[in-house]
């Protein structure tokens, strides 16, 4: 069990070094995008004195390695600074900045609704997909299995967007069963949210659940070849209870992995979906922000974005660890 | 009622490749009475376990019968419905497999997977079957026979996973058991318990079983009739001690004859002759645990010494430290009385060249894409710096001392030769560096009987055109016979005991010597018996290896 426990600690400490370096590229991309807020804000006609002064104001006149220092510092202190967009233009009238908004206070009702979305996908997602994974394993081969590896393909090589159109036609147009708006907001009841939230969630279904069904699909079948299979096999037990009860648990370790990468999709790739139905998530907020080059809220997205794959992953790599007998039972 | 519980008649099975259907077996009779062992035997892709397999009328993937009846008692199993067959396996007929260790679910306990088939099949309640799994682990004389189902298979050692899959085999109290290889992968000392314990269990209940090995002194022990195969056919059928007595066939007489080749002794070197290779006091470890403790021997020009031992003795780790893979912590190593750099990268091209290895598993130690040509080729270019022309002739030179025609086998790939085949590539490829010392892991241990008495003799052949000197690392005391001067046993990283052939098989020797000579298998059918009887029941396999440490 320390070993076990030696490994997590590991990979944690391997973690937060993956973000330190994350955040060094972060802050060096951003650094790169062509133009500034002070530009991006007054536009073509602004004078020099004007750009200048928002500079001076913002410090966007500091080397870029006190900048970097600041943000560093400041965002371990969990301050992510004040959004330059909501920082109100007082450096026009000298007066102080302190009524800007804080990047937390834009980002924070912004993250819960992607995650919302994001548990809302996923708990539909992960078990139809692991279970069709299952079915397509056990009917390998079968007009079934053709057929739900074609219904996951496709629904992998379409554009987002139009398969949110497609789902929107069916469910939201010609059956009005789901609104197609998801315009949803702070102090909304549980269940309208859920409703409103169900049309991406369907759609983000689809975009996902390919990789998983045909990883299951895939890691089971790799292992029916195996002794222990046969062992069941000639034990008489039945095709299915083969399939869950002894191939399943061994083929766990890719399961989560690819169950995680998708996860993490969901929080960070999903832009395109909530920019059709109107979703306030984060995505949207991001894209925004890189619009008008307001670098704390951008700097925020992409940290949070990058902790989240870290994070999702070594809950992956955890949980393949204790899947594995040999680690959970040692000699 | 009659009492033939299984019948297959003119049983054909074929096996797909590259999208055609190839015959395995080609029309096989098979009758089996209740409570009767029948052995199966022949080499390698001669069908046992096909038929073995369809005796439960299953066959793999890619396998299928083609013609013929399988019938056990009334019911048809080549025709029978999936849920009909179902029925029957794991309740009436049950498996034991060659690996226990890969034949347990890992994911699951082994008391779990016991229980799983009298549940399922309805003969038991769990609670019922657990408490029988207790009797059975006794009965087979697992240690702690409360406790040990309740670990994990990766926790239990091999020979107790062989018997714990006999127990469970014996779950459901089956009619027939089909007992795959059940003792090829493990240690003859640890062989014994399971062989001696498999067939108490089955005499007691009175099941009928079909015992599937290649090892003749093993089936002779188990088997009250015993069936040969060949390719896929029969060879010839008789009670064993008829069979053991008076084999008909000349192929039965070759299987027998192959344990009977032996080298002529050869003159002892003289005293004061500088070994090929010495190993002086070697230590090694692996990370912080010790491996290797004291080692030392002397290998002289022209000799073979075999180095025995049971898995995780330190026979291969020796190997690694000669070869300077595996550096050692503290010891010399001396090629023609000169110490060797312990590392090899340290090695100079010569002394790297003087010292060659050929691997137990030819199939992995060959570049599959590679020819034949290229693999012998390489170390003839880079230790001898022969290209071109000169390059190929020594390349077809090599062939020939293998006996395999040059024109015939130069441009094969490895996928296109047999495993002995591949074997002699390997021995040719060692040779190609002309070095004074080979080490030979097992090289024959993946062979069957007759291909591996082709490489020794070509080996021995070998030595005494070349003066060369063998190390043998070998599991298998026939071999030994064979082939070796002198011999070390090992033990836990230790040699017990070390000395000329002759001497080591003659009395009286180190007590683990004396454990692993005779724990060795002989034709004679009441081999076992008589060993029980002389070492008593408590005193065989682990038990005994463990008193040795007292």
């Amino acid at each position: 069990m320390s070993s076990l426990l030696r490994i997590i600690a590991q990979r944690l400490l391997l973690g937060v070094l993956t973000l330190f370096i994350v955040s060094i590229i972060i802050f060096t991309a951003v650094n790169m995008l062509p133009g500034d807020f002070a530009q991006a804000i007054l536009g073509q006609s602004a004078t020099d004195e004007a750009v200048a002064a928002i500079r001076r104001d913002l410090g966007l006149d500091q080397p870029p390695i006190t900048r970097y220092w600041v943000w560093l510092t400041d965002t371990l202190s969990g301050d992510l600074g004040t959004s330059f967009a909501q920082a109100n233009f007082a450096s026009f009238t000298g007066s102080e900045t302190g009524g800007g908004t804080t990047v937390m206070a834009q980002i924070a009702p912004r993250f819960e609704n992607t995650l919302f979305l994001a548990g809302v996908t996923a708990l539909i997602a992960v078990p139809f997909a692991v279970g069709l994974g299952i079915l397509a394993a056990l009917f390998r081969n079968s007009a079934f299995d053709k057929g739900s590896n074609m219904f996951a393909l496709t629904s992998i090589s379409s554009p987002e967007f139009f398969v949110a159109y497609i789902l929107i036609l069916f469910l939201a147009v010609l059956n009005p069963i789901l609104p197609s708006l998801s315009n949803i907001y702070e102090g909304m009841g549980f269940g309208e949210r859920l409703q409103k939230t169900l049309l991406p969630a369907l759609t983000l279904t689809l975009v996902v659940t390919a990789h998983m069904m045909r990883m299951t699909r895939a890691a089971i079948i790799s292992l029916l070849a195996s002794p222990y299979i046969e062992m069941a096999r000639l034990k008489g037990m039945k095709p299915m209870r083969v399939i869950v009860h002894h191939a399943l648990p061994n083929a766990l370790a890719p399961i989560i992995n690819v169950v995680a990468l998708n996860l993490a999709y969901l929080i960070t790739g999903v832009v395109v979906v909530e920019v059709v139905f109107v979703y306030p998530g984060i995505g949207q907020l991001f894209v925004d922000s890189v619009k008008i080059r307001d670098i704390p809220v951008v700097q925020a997205c992409c940290l949070i974005f990058a902790a989240a794959y870290i994070l999702l992953n070594l809950m992956a790599d955890i949980l393949s660890i204790l899947s594995n007998p040999r680690l959970r039972h040692p000699k | 009622m009659s009492d033939v519980l299984l019948t297959i008649r003119d049983l054909k099975i074929e096996g797909r490749s590259d999208e055609e259907w190839m015959p395995i077996i080609n029309g096989i009779d098979l009758t089996l009475h209740k409570g009767e062992v029948l052995g199966l035997i022949g080499e390698s892709g001669a069908g046992k376990s096909t038929v073995g397999l369809a005796a439960m009328g299953y066959t793999r993937d890619g396998v299928r019968i083609s013609g013929g009846s399988v019938e056990f008692d009334g019911v048809d199993l080549v025709n029978a419905p999936l849920m009909k067959k179902r029925a029957l396996l794991g309740k009436r007929i049950a498996y034991v497999a060659q690996s226990a260790a890969a034949s347990f679910n890992p994911a699951h306990k082994i008391i779990d997977q016991h229980t799983e088939g009298p549940v399922r099949h309805g003969v038991m309640s769990e609670g019922e079957s657990a408490r029988d799994a207790m009797d059975l682990y006794e009965r087979l004389r697992l240690p702690n026979p409360e406790e040990i189902g309740f670990r994990y298979p990766h926790q239990v050692s091999g020979g107790q996973l062989q018997r714990a899959m006999t127990a469970m085999a014996m779950s459901c109290r089956p009619d027939l058991i089909i007992f795959d290889e059940p003792t090829t992968a493990l240690d003859v000392t640890t062989q014994i318990e399971v062989l001696a314990a498999i067939r108490d269990i089955v005499d007691q209940f009175g099941t009928a079983a079909i015992y599937i090995t290649h090892d003749l002194a093993v089936v002779a022990q188990m088997a009250d009739r015993i069936k040969v195969l060949l390719k896929g056919d029969e060879v010839e059928e008789a009670p064993t001690r008829e069979m053991l007595d008076h084999p008909q066939e000349e192929y039965t007489r070759s299987l027998w004859a192959v344990r009977s080749f032996k080298r002529p002794a050869k003159p002892v070197p003289a005293g004061d002759a500088t070994p090929v290779l010495s190993v002086q006091n070697v230590d090694a470890s692996y990370g912080v645990t010790q491996v290797l403790f004291d080692v030392s021997f002397d290998i002289h020009q022209g000799r073979t010494v075999a180095v025995v031992g049971e898995s995780g003795s330190g026979k291969s780790t020796t190997a690694r430290c000669i070869t300077g893979l595996l550096p050692p912590t503290s010891g010399v190593i001396q090629l023609d009385g000169e110490d060797l750099p312990l590392d090899y990268r340290k090695r100079s091209k010569d002394q790297l060249r003087q010292v060659q290895m050929i691997y137990q598993m030819a199939d992995t130690a060959l570049n599959p894409q590679k020819t034949i040509g290229e693999i012998i080729g390489r170390p003839v270019e880079f230790y001898m710096g022969l290209r071109g022309k000169a390059r190929r002739d020594r390349v077809a030179e090599l062939l020939n001392e293998i006996e395999m025609p040059p024109e015939q086998y130069i441009d094969r790939l490895p996928s296109e030769l047999s495993g002995g085949q591949k074997q002699r590539v390997g021995i040719a490829r060692a040779l190609a560096a002309e070095p004074k010392f080979i080490i030979c892991d097992e090289v024959t241990s993946a062979l069957d009987q007759l291909v591996a008495e082709g490489i020794l003799k070509l080996l021995a052949r070998l030595q005494d055109d070349l003066k060369l000197s063998y190390m043998f690392i070998t599991h298998d005391l026939a071999t030994v016979r064979a082939i070796a001067d002198e011999v070390v046993v090992m033990k836990d990283g230790e040699v017990v005991e070390q000395g000329p052939k002759a001497d080591m098989f003659k009395p009286p020797h180190h007590p683990y010597t004396d454990l692993l000579l005779s724990s060795v298998p002989e034709m004679d059918p009441d081999w076992l018996t008589n060993l029980l009887e002389a070492r008593g029941r408590e005193n065989i396999g682990d038990a005994a290896v463990g008193r040795m440490d007292d």
